[in-house]
């Protein structure tokens, strides 16, 4: 059940994403800054929580899900640390997915080679 | 000089003689990819959940399994042969920030190590942490007002 | 010397003959419908250097080096180079030339760059100062996504309206003895700017220029559009063809019969996923090259009209949100009857 919910709210948001995409033609970079930055804010406003109760990846997979979780990082530090939290929170929280893309990124460039599009 | 209104004539003439894709059909595609993504991070979740992991803990490791799916079909120049039919369904889920920094590093480390890979990996994802850690770091501080003052 | 025409052209008193051209392409252009046409093309899509910028170059080395050879000239015999490519400070003409030690100037039009080239090779050769000048460029793939859109490894959805830039160089020797083909006049274009701001539309952002500078021709040299057997643009692509037909046909010349694109004909969006067709200086320079040349040659084509098209947005101002501009030059193209 729970992996049919993820599908259709994972699903969902990429549509709708795609409506965004087609109909603004804003470029794609500016598609993944906004939408973490909107994930954020929805977390911040205590809407996006529910989601992820209830979809769970479906929520959290997308983009989104990387506001969310900076936010509920930041949410747990002030809780844990006050004023420093707000500081430490956001990318204490999502430490582990930018360390492992650096990471992933810096070991695939030596391994693979830029591929002919030209064919 | 060319006035604003012939400018805007123009402009919409361009505008209507230039097809565009199937929006439908891209949706439904976006839909379907959007949500395999979804369920395999779900997977991942599901299965370290059942082995005592930490929630926070598990869910960030369902985010690792697709930033390392984006790292392969990227090695591999899949993935930019999927998003032309996945579109967002590739690239609103984090696939598509490890595509963004992925292909950077590939591209610049031809132009070496500090100002090649080092400098450009970020080019793309650079706006994405800092407006992530901007929006994190207002919403912790209104949180941190609302907490002293309640 | 050739004398002014109208407001914007120039009419050759003595004749400038095309002596030699070549060009080489990649992979995907030899695979398309143009196929039969390229005489050079090279598999191995880096051509043995690390980076796309020095494959580039080495493309330019290659026609240089072949074009000369072809014009059974001697190198020193070659007076000017005139020439450029689409990336910053053009850096595929300086690498892939400098070894030639021949006097050079760096031209940028940015698509319409080999049209620009022809032409300030034919006035220097029409005003006696040369003998022999040389007319360059290319463009690649991979080293134009880099510069002008986003890793070429990056994801993202390609619109109907965007062009594939051609991953070719052509080279071409003009001179004052006599050849096949002549060059007999030109219209230099003007920069047109309609507001277009889509970076993937530059078809749009062209169309105006191209039809700016084709009437502008017409009406200098006092021409309809049946005196010419194809008036060929540069890289409008399907879309960007049909708007510059009408925007001519708006003036009162209807070039829909004889109207040709380079970037229409270069690639076959159905099987090659190239959407609205070629773009790049390659693409009107080999296309001119192959198979133009090839027409008059075998004699099907007796008079045509050259509008090679550019779109002079950099990476910055797309940016900045300001617009496209985009300009167009045109050279008359006529087989010399008489040749020997």
């Amino acid at each position: 059940m729970m992996y049919l919910k993820a599908f259709v709210v994972g699903g969902l948001i990429c549509a709708i994403v795609q409506i965004f995409m087609e109909k603004t033609k804003i470029k794609t970079p500016r598609i993944l800054v906004s939408l973490v930055v909107i994930g954020a804010i929805l977390t911040g406003v205590e809407l996006y929580e529910p989601v992820v109760e209830f979809a769970g990846a479906g929520a959290t997979a997308p983009l989104l899900g990387f506001g969310y979780a900076l936010a509920k990082g930041v949410f747990k530090a002030v809780d844990e640390s006050g004023l420093l939290g707000v500081l430490t929170g956001g990318l204490t929280a999502t430490a582990g997915g930018i360390t492992a893309v650096i990471v992933l990124a810096y070991i695939v460039s030596f391994i693979s080679k830029e591929s002919n599009d030209n064919k | 000089m060319i006035s604003e209104k012939q400018k805007k004539e123009y402009k919409d003439y361009v505008e209507q003689k230039t097809p565009n894709h199937n929006l439908m059909v891209d949706m439904v595609l976006a839909f379907i990819f959007g949500g395999i993504f979804s369920v395999i991070a779900q997977g991942v979740y599901d299965l370290l959940m059942s082995n005592g992991f930490e929630k926070i803990d598990a869910s960030t490791w369902g985010s690792i399994s697709l930033i390392f799916i984006s790292a392969v079909l990227t090695a591999l120049g899949w993935y930019k042969k999927i998003v032309k039919y996945a579109g967002a369904g590739i690239i609103v889920p984090i696939t598509g920030f490890a595509n963004s920094v992925i292909s950077t590093a590939i591209e610049y480390k031809n132009e070496g190590q500090v100002f090649g890979i080092g400098a450009k990996i970020f080019i793309i994802a650079g706006p994405v942490i800092l407006f992530g850690c901007l929006s994190s770091v207002v919403i912790g501080a209104i949180y941190y007002i609302i907490q002293l003052v309640g | 010397m050739g004398k002014q025409i109208g407001k914007q052209s120039i009419a050759f008193d003595k004749v400038v003959y095309i002596l030699a051209n070549t060009e080489v392409v990649g992979k995907k252009e030899k695979d398309g419908p143009l196929g039969d046409y390229f005489q050079n093309i090279f598999d191995d899509h880096l051509l043995d250097k690390k980076t796309w910028e020095m494959t580039e170059a080495k493309m330019q080395e290659q026609v240089s080096n072949k074009v000369i050879e072809l014009s059974g000239l001697s190198k020193d015999k070659i007076r000017y180079i005139f020439g450029g490519d689409l990336m910053a400070q053009l850096m595929a003409t300086t690498f892939g030339i400098k070894d030639l030690e021949i006097p050079f100037y760096g031209v940028f039009g940015a698509c319409s760059t080999f049209g620009a080239s022809m032409q300030l090779a034919s006035i220097m050769i029409d005003a006696g100062l040369a003998d022999n000048a040389m007319a360059i460029s290319s463009s690649h793939y991979s080293s134009a996504e880099r510069q002008f859109r986003f890793p070429v490894e990056f994801g993202y959805q390609r619109p109907k309206s965007a062009a594939w830039t051609v991953t070719g160089a052509a080279a071409v020797i003009l001179g004052n003895e006599s050849g096949a083909v002549k060059i007999t006049g030109m219209t230099t274009g003007k920069i047109v700017d309609y507001g277009i701001d889509d970076a993937m539309n530059m078809g749009g952002a062209m169309a105006p220029a191209a039809a700016d500078t084709i009437v502008r021709h017409f009406k200098d040299f006092g021409t309809r559009p049946g005196d010419y057997d194809l008036i060929v643009t540069g890289d409008l692509g399907v879309y960007g063809k049909e708007i510059a037909c009408k925007l001519v046909n708006d003036e009162g010349y209807d070039i829909s019969q004889n109207h040709m694109d380079c970037g229409v004909e270069i690639y076959s969006d159905k099987e090659q996923d190239t959407h609205a067709g070629g773009s790049g200086c390659g693409c009107s320079a080999v296309t001119f090259s192959a198979m133009v040349m090839n027409k008059f040659k075998i004699g099907e084509l007796k008079k045509i009209l050259f509008v090679p098209t550019g779109a002079l947005l950099t990476t910055v101002s797309t940016n900045l949100k300001e617009t496209i501009p985009a300009i167009a030059h045109a050279l008359v193209i006529e087989r010399n009857e008489v040749s020997k």
